[in-house]
């Protein structure tokens, strides 16, 4: 492949883009509207840089590919890069949500925008790392460092109770993932490597399996995050801003599904599927239960947030029946809810920046004074509650495929997510946009401006593409897959 | 005679010292002075550097790479704090040319420290540097809480002086030696008049360490003392104690470490556990670095704890990035000035981003490290000291240590809230911190930077440990 170290570039242009934004002193509106532009125009270079990843991205080949690799701390820990099938699509996701997310702040963020802009390009340098790198120590660098930014993010320029909620992200998060770094220390003690490829196929014994995969557990559980743990994230996601929601739903809680899939059940099979029925369990309940508190939910993003929390179930299940379908069917899961409860929680920012409440009671019939908005947030709610179609089924259906032929019971209470996910997504829906608009300040409601046009659009064409033909998506994901599930079935063997 | 030239950075220093003290008399010019000690003690850096790897009088004083590499450490700490005291001492009233002269007079007596190879020339490094201390902690004679600093670190002090003089004693008169390298050779494990020895000693040199149960004093000294002196407590005395403990066990007392062991390793839990918890409710910004600097020396005991190369090796990586993050977090407290006055309230913080964006993304950043999240320089220091608390199969103390990890972030995080999310108050001074952005800046972009080429400080590490095990 080419020599040039394409995924370090496409890691460190915005650390370079931050440099350039330090150097922007003034701070009155001419300048803040030249940062923003800044922003915008460096990310969005990088979403460029990144497609063509997909263009020098050989299919057939389930290995590493674009590999960097030089001597960092010492022996063993190395500066490793890499991207296969699983992780490409979540690097192209990551850059392109970005910009996404930067233009949709154009409005929103009313003071302090150079932070907020670095905060921004941080948080995407530490997003693309976690997919790219293949060294633990790497990983977990980069997995932690964007609690920094996002910790910002909540905390500045998020809502009435943002120092909680921003604090209950944080030190949950950080809890969770201290205990996956000594579960890292001690394999680069007993293994003398944190080389993600090498220890893809070192044997660990069962004794130690069972623990570490306990640590690494503990991490992702509470980033991805799973019921019980997912309290943070109805907080996190009420009071951070909109583009904040945006990359927390849209990237953020996919680092740790990635994790799952490249570290948990990679390394770690036999205590993985020793494990599988307790997270079976898990997913079961938590797409039972969230979705039932989704269903009472006032607020909408807190609605949204419940919401995710139950897709992510489907994804947890997905993953560990270690099958193809399955895996597949979690990573096209997270990879459509990035996109779909992104945009959903874009369709929130926009009413929320006209009338700045996000309470579900003070809207509706917005569909007279707001066409283009409700056909748009339409789309993303079917894609949400999985109609065939859009991209939310073909990542829920591989799900349900794969869970019945592994076991009927936890696959009947799953589909009952699917009728519930109906239930709450078409209720908000009815609430918002139908009905007659009798309330006095939603007169004043106008519809998407051209700015919020050119955000919607894309994901729009994506959801319906990906939910119409799916093939060249699995085409990426699917040598990859098969490679995993064939050393997971080699090691079990 | 020959001994005489091992300890020249010391003689020199001395000399220096003394001349700058009858100068001092005719010559108001405090700031001049002040130079002049910066440029010995930058010269006395460059004396360390070619001074022959040897032992002097009698094998009681070692020159080696160990020790080589904490007297630069130590003198990078003084040269810090000599730095912060001009930026600072118009305004905070201790115009004393003294301050200079008694920071050389303790540095001596922690470069002894770190080379003492005997009961005798350790006891007279610590009490030459302690001595220094007391003086400089109640060096602002119109402030009741300076004065009170000092009296009460000399009170306590010298109990812990005493302490420590009674395990020498018992350490001596159980093995018959005060060199560190016979007391192991002679060393009888049954005894126990030598454990005696040994916990009194630790008692000792856990209050110059301000380990937990020993750390009373460190609030209050912090507190009361100018802050260009707390800075200097924060910075060097720590790391020449801990060499100066490293050295006393490892030299003498290898043998029977399971004896030591375990008492580190409570001393070790107790500073984290203790420090995460006060720390939350302080409201001094310096009392809560002195309880941060307490949970920071239990992590770094761990490191002793081990007793592995790999301790050894990730406790001088600790202290070097300790060092580096004391620098940054002290020049900025020195910075918060308003009006000739300076605040060390954690409130008085309070959106302070609004007006010194740059500044205050740099201590945020300081603070994130402090807390150890990666990718900055703390996170290394604790990675190193978790590394080797399991290799040595103590995996109960990285437990305690990561959980105390969490605990602690609270805090830090704290004043990045208050700095970021709260309602700004009145603009601080821009000007006459030219000195200190000498240090701020520097010693800030280290600790980000630190993660793309960390092998220096590890390749320093691995220098300094080869001629203790």
């Amino acid at each position: 492949m080419s020599e040039i170290p394409i995924l370090s570039i496409l890691i460190f242009i915005p650390v370079v883009g931050i440099f350039f934004m330090l150097l922007i002193r003034n701070n009155d509106d001419q300048s803040s509207q030249n940062l923003k532009h800044t922003a915008l125009w460096i990310t969005f270079l990088n979403f460029i840089i990144s497609l063509s990843l997909l263009f020098s991205f050989d299919l057939n080949n389930p290995d590493f590919q674009f590999v960097e690799k030089y001597a960092w701390i010492e022996s063993g820990i190395s500066y490793h890069l890499g991207i296969d099938g699983v992780s490409i699509l979540f690097v192209i996701l990551t850059t392109m949500l970005v910009p996404i997310c930067i233009l949709a702040s154009y409005e929103s963020i009313k003071f302090s925008v150079k932070e907020y802009l670095i905060s921004f390009l941080a948080l995407e340098t530490f997003m693309i790392g976690v997919f790219c790198s293949l060294d633990l120590v790497l990983f977990y660098l980069f997995f932690e460092g964007g609690l920094i930014p996002m910790f910002l993010i909540i905390g500045i320029w998020g809502g009435e109770r943002r120092v909680y909620s921003t604090f209950k992200f944080f030190l949950y998060t950080l809890a969770g993932s201290v205990f996956m770094l000594l579960a890292i220390i001690y394999i680069f003690i007993s293994t003398g490597t944190t080389d993600v490829e090498k220890l893809l196929v070192y044997n660990f014994t069962t004794n130690e399996q069972l623990i570490l995969w306990i640590a690494f557990f503990t991490s992702f559980m509470v980033k991805i995050p799973m019921w019980p743990f997912h309290t943070w994230l109805p907080d996190a996601h009420v009071e951070a801003p909109t583009a904040g929601s945006v990359i927390l739903a849209g990237v953020l809680l996919k680092m740790a599904g990635y994790g799952f899939i490249r570290f948990s059940i990679g390394f770690f099979p036999d205590a993985s599927e020793f494990f599988a029925p307790f997270i079976f369990s898990l997913s079961v309940i938590a797409i039972i239960v969230t979705s039932l508190i989704a269903l009472v939910q006032e607020d909408m993003k807190k609605l949204i947030a419940y919401s995710s929390v139950a897709h992510m179930g489907f994804v947890t299940l997905g993953i560990f029946t270690f099958t193809v379908q399955g895996i597949e069917g979690g990573i096209i899961q997270m990879i459509s809810h990035g996109i779909v409860s992104a945009a959903l929680f874009l369709c929130v920012g926009v009413v929320y920046d006209r009338l700045h409440t996000r309470e579900i009671a003070r809207y509706g019939g917005l569909v007279s004074k707001m066409p283009f908005y409700s056909f748009s947030f339409m789309i993303f709610i079917l894609a949400s509650l999985g109609l065939p179609g859009t991209s939310g089924f073909v990542g829920e259906f591989l799900v349900l495929l794969s869970i019945f032929t592994v076991n009927t019971y936890f696959a009947i209470f799953a589909t009952t997510g699917v009728v519930l996910a109906a239930t709450y997504s078409l209720w908000l829906y009815r609430r918002i946009i139908f009905g007659a608009l009798i309330k006095d300040d939603l007169s004043e409601m106008f519809d998407l401006t051209r700015r919020e046009i050119i955000i919607f659009v894309p994901l729009i064409i994506l959801t319906i593409f990906i939910g119409l033909y799916p093939k060249p998506i699995i085409n990426i994901i699917e040598p990859s897959t098969e490679k995993i599930v064939n050393q997971i079935k080699m090691k079990l063997d | 005679m020959q001994s005489l030239v091992y300890i020249l950075p010391e003689i020199f220093l001395f000399i220096v010292a003394t001349v700058l003290l009858v100068t001092g008399l005719f010559l108001k010019n405090i700031k001049f002075i002040n130079l002049l000690a910066i440029f010995s003690l930058l010269v006395t850096v460059i004396l360390i550097l070619n001074q022959p790897f040897q032992s002097a009088f009698l094998n009681s004083f070692v020159v080696d790479e160990f020790s080589l590499v904490l007297k630069v450490m130590i003198l990078i700490g003084s040269i810090a704090s000599l730095i912060m005291f001009v930026s600072s001492k118009d305004d905070l009233n201790i115009n004393i040319y003294e301050f200079p002269i008694l920071i050389i007079f303790s540095t001596i007596g922690m470069m002894v420290m770190v080379s003492a190879n005997d009961l005798l020339a350790m006891f007279i490094g610590l009490e030459l540097q302690s001595l220094s201390l007391y003086v400089l902690a109640a060096l602002n004679r119109n402030s009741l809480l300076s004065s009170e600093a000092g009296i009460k670190y000399f009170i306590l002090g010298a109990l812990s002086s005493g302490l420590l003089l009674f395990g020498i004693s018992y350490i001596y008169g159980f093995s018959g030696n005060t060199n560190f390298n016979l007391i192991a050779v002679n060393i009888n494990p049954e005894s126990l008049g030598l454990i005696i020895g040994i916990v009194f000693v630790l008692a000792g040199l856990a209050f110059k360490v301000s380990a937990v149960p020993f750390h009373m004093w460190t609030p209050d000294v912090y507190q009361g003392a100018p802050t260009p002196i707390t800075g200097f407590f924060a910075l060097a005395p720590k790391i020449a104690a801990m060499g100066l403990l490293v050295r006393f066990l490892f030299n003498s007392f290898g043998e029977i470490y399971i004896d030591w062991q375990q008492i580190i390793f409570f001393i070790s839990i107790a500073s984290m556990m203790l420090a995460a918890f006060a720390a939350i409710a302080q409201t001094n910004l310096k009392r809560l670095m002195a309880y941060s600097s307490i949970g920071h020396i239990g992590y770094a005991l761990i490191g002793v704890a081990c007793f592995t190369d790999e301790g050894l090796r990730s406790l001088l990586i600790y202290l070097m990035i300790y060092l580096i993050m004391n620098i940054a977090v002290f020049a900025f407290l020195l910075s918060l000035k308003r009006n000739d006055g300076y605040f060390e309230s954690i409130s008085d913080l309070s959106g302070m981003h609004k007006n010194h964006p740059l500044r205050t993304m740099l201590i945020a950043l300081i603070m994130f490290s402090l807390a150890g999240i990666p990718p900055l320089a703390g996170f290394f220091g604790k990675f190193y000291i978790f590394i080797a608390a399991i290799e040595s199969e103590m995996l109960f103390l990285a437990i305690i240590g990561v959980i105390a990890s969490v605990i602690s972030a609270f805090y830090y995080l704290r004043i990045v809230k208050i700095m970021y999310f709260d309602e700004p108050k009145e603009e601080f001074d821009g000007s006459s911190i030219k000195s200190l952005n000498l240090l701020y800046y520097p010693s800030s972009i280290l600790i980000i930077i630190f993660f793309i080429y960390p092998s220096p400080v590890i390749n320093i590490s691995e220098y300094a440990i080869q001629s203790i095990i």
